[in-house]
């Protein structure tokens, strides 16, 4: 497959990735380089082979149903760029 | 009944799709340890994994699992014994993670189906096609700053059962019927509280039109209505906007729309454009979730009765009406509530006593079921002195008043008021002479055939014993009267 600039200029939008007009080329150019090399992939065959989701063959572990966390606001807010009072704060978004 | 939508060009029919989200009811979250309780202080009930801090590994909550199971069967729908989780990429400031965990390709619960009922007493099925589990988002407050949203992430994470209906509804009557009937088969089963007010449960209304016997035309998914009246009337709207389109020669184009309840309109939300491209792909966080067929089968064998099979025993069992036993099942409580009347007792009278006057001085009260003045076993022992000829039933109006007012036992009010039925035939006999010495002139019209004036004696009769005397014994002793005289 490879990625035309319109789509690069999706892909980012999508993405909410600010790009630089001058910049996409050079960006379409790289990720198609990046699915060229992955689509060797596509030359193995896998018709006889279920699909895998991982190396561990455990069942998903299960917990129970406690309360076990929270009440640790300080130390998130400590990541935080923004917060104001209880709350996180973010650039307004409004649709 | 048929809902169609007369266009210039002729009739059209409606075609509506539901997908609901319902919280699920669980002490901590979907993925974390975090707790769930609605209304805490912003920002305390979230985890590491909640505020997606890097390298923290969502462990899935067993008991959210055992909820959408036990949904499933309420849904008579099939359980997928090997499921799995894929992540919905968006990004969105109430998504702290990027993605959302959630069941694309392999939902935990797939087809199914629900019985709605219509006003004229009809009944349809519609189809669930899946239902699966997935997180909850954040919640942004828009109006406390002008230049800025607020986050509260306690929300993020929690539960969620994402139910979807087929395309099988086609009247906004029909689509109210659903939420009524799925709303009260999840708080039976008390898988999610059902309150649309909180947001614990929220409709997504796929809505299209086309001309009868038509394939599908384009739809339009309608986000986030918060009440079964709103998605009535969004469906209404949206209808009859996209009529007008076809008609005046243009094309509905696919989008996603919000309804404008003060406005009565629906408007473009994200244009086609726009449209979110989700990249789903499984979770490596989680490996597929495979369920024991026993665990299934030992939650199925602890489901409560369902409102369908509660509503016929209640009408072979007590004898009672459809619409009644309808009426009866709406809520658990008040069919708890109901069977502890009527058991061992008359059906009919426990279920007009209870839809009747307790619904009535509920309401007029403002109370419910729990906190009515009047326990079903106070009510039932007051069916048991209609019964058994201690008082009447217009007497037992009085008596139910006052057990409203004071909270007292029927008995202690009988004896307190002195109410207890006259059955003394000679106390009635002298009440019958003083009323027709009293009404000379209707005994006479009623002797040259004014029939209806027998009415008009019993009701003297009962108002000269204070309303006490056996009606039953009354209209005996005055018949004979009459006949003899």
């Amino acid at each position: 497959m490879s990625l035309t600039p319109e789509m690069i200029k999706h892909i980012a939008k999508l993405a909410r990735i600010g790009l630089d007009p001058s910049d996409i080329d050079a960006t379409c150019h790289t990720l198609n380089d990046i699915l060229g090399w992955i689509d060797q992939l596509a030359e193995v065959r896998i018709d006889d082979v279920p699909p895998m989701v991982g190396t561990e063959t455990e069942p998903l572990r299960q917990r129970e149903d406690t309360i076990t966390e929270g009440n640790c606001r300080d130390s998130l807010f400590s990541c935080a760029p923004e917060t104001s009072g209880p709350f996180y704060t973010v650039p307004r978004v409004v649709e | 009944m048929t809902y169609v939508i007369e266009g210039q060009t002729g009739p059209w029919e409606i075609v509506v799709g539901l997908e609901v989200h319902a919280q699920v009811i669980s002490e901590s979250k979907l993925f974390s340890g975090a707790a769930t309780a609605f209304g805490a202080e912003p920002n305390t009930q979230v985890s590491l994994v909640d505020a997606a801090f890097p390298g923290m590994l969502p462990v899935i909550n067993r008991a959210c699992v055992a909820q959408a199971i036990r949904t499933g069967l309420g849904l008579n729908a099939h359980i997928n014994l090997q499921s799995r989780f894929d992540r919905k990429n968006y990004f969105y400031a109430d998504l702290p993670q990027g993605y959302q965990i959630s069941q694309f390709e392999h939902p935990i619960v797939g087809a199914g189906r629900i019985t709605i009922e219509l006003a004229d007493g009809q009944t349809r099925d519609i189809g669930i096609t899946r239902l699966h589990l997935e997180q909850d988002a954040g919640k942004l407050l828009h109006d406390q700053d002008p230049s800025h949203s607020f986050v509260d992430l306690n929300r993020a994470g929690v539960a969620l059962m994402e139910i979807v209906s087929e395309p099988d509804i086609r009247a906004p009557e029909e689509a109210g019927a659903y939420l009524r009937k799925l709303r009260q088969i999840l708080r039976y089963l008390g898988t999610c509280d059902g309150n649309m007010e909180e947001g614990s449960l929220r409709a997504d209304v796929n809505v299209s039109v086309r001309k009868a016997g038509e394939a599908f035309r384009t739809r339009c998914e309608i986000k986030n209505v918060n009440s079964i009246r709103f998605v009535m009337q969004a469906i209404e709207t949206e209808a009859l906007r996209q009529v007008t389109l076809w008609e005046s020669g243009q094309e509905v184009e696919q989008e996603t729309r919000l309804f404008d309840p003060s406005r009565g309109e629906t408007r473009a939300m994200r244009s086609k454009e726009d449209a979110h491209d989700y990249r789903y792909f499984p979770d490596p966080d989680l490996l597929p979730l495979v369920l024991e067929q026993e665990w299934v089968d030992t939650l199925k064998a602890t489901l409560p009765e369902l409102p369908d099979a509660k509503r016929a025993r209640f009408q072979s069992e007590y004898g009672i009406t459809f619409y009644d036993a309808g009426v009866l099942v709406a809520e658990q409580a008040v069919a708890n509530y109901y069977e502890n009347v009527a058991r061992g007792r008359d059906g009919k009278l426990a279920a007009a006593w209870v839809t009747g006057d307790l619904f009535g001085a509920l309401n007029k009260r403002g109370a419910t079921i729990e906190t009515s003045p009047v326990q079903a076993a106070t009510l039932g022992r007051m069916l048991d002195l209609i019964t058994d000829g201690t008082i009447n039933g217009k007497i037992a109006k009085e008596v139910f008043e006052d057990m409203l007012e004071t909270g007292d036992e029927p008995d202690a009010i009988i004896e307190r008021k002195g109410l207890r039925q006259v059955t003394d035939t000679g106390v009635i006999e002298t009440a019958i002479t003083t009323v027709l010495e009293k009404h000379a002139k209707e005994l006479e019209d009623y002797r040259n055939g004014k029939d209806r004036l027998f009415g008009f004696f019993v009701g003297q009769v009962m108002k000269e014993t204070k309303g006490k005397a056996n009606p039953a014994l009354v209209n005996e002793a005055l018949k004979a009267r009459l006949k003899s005289s």
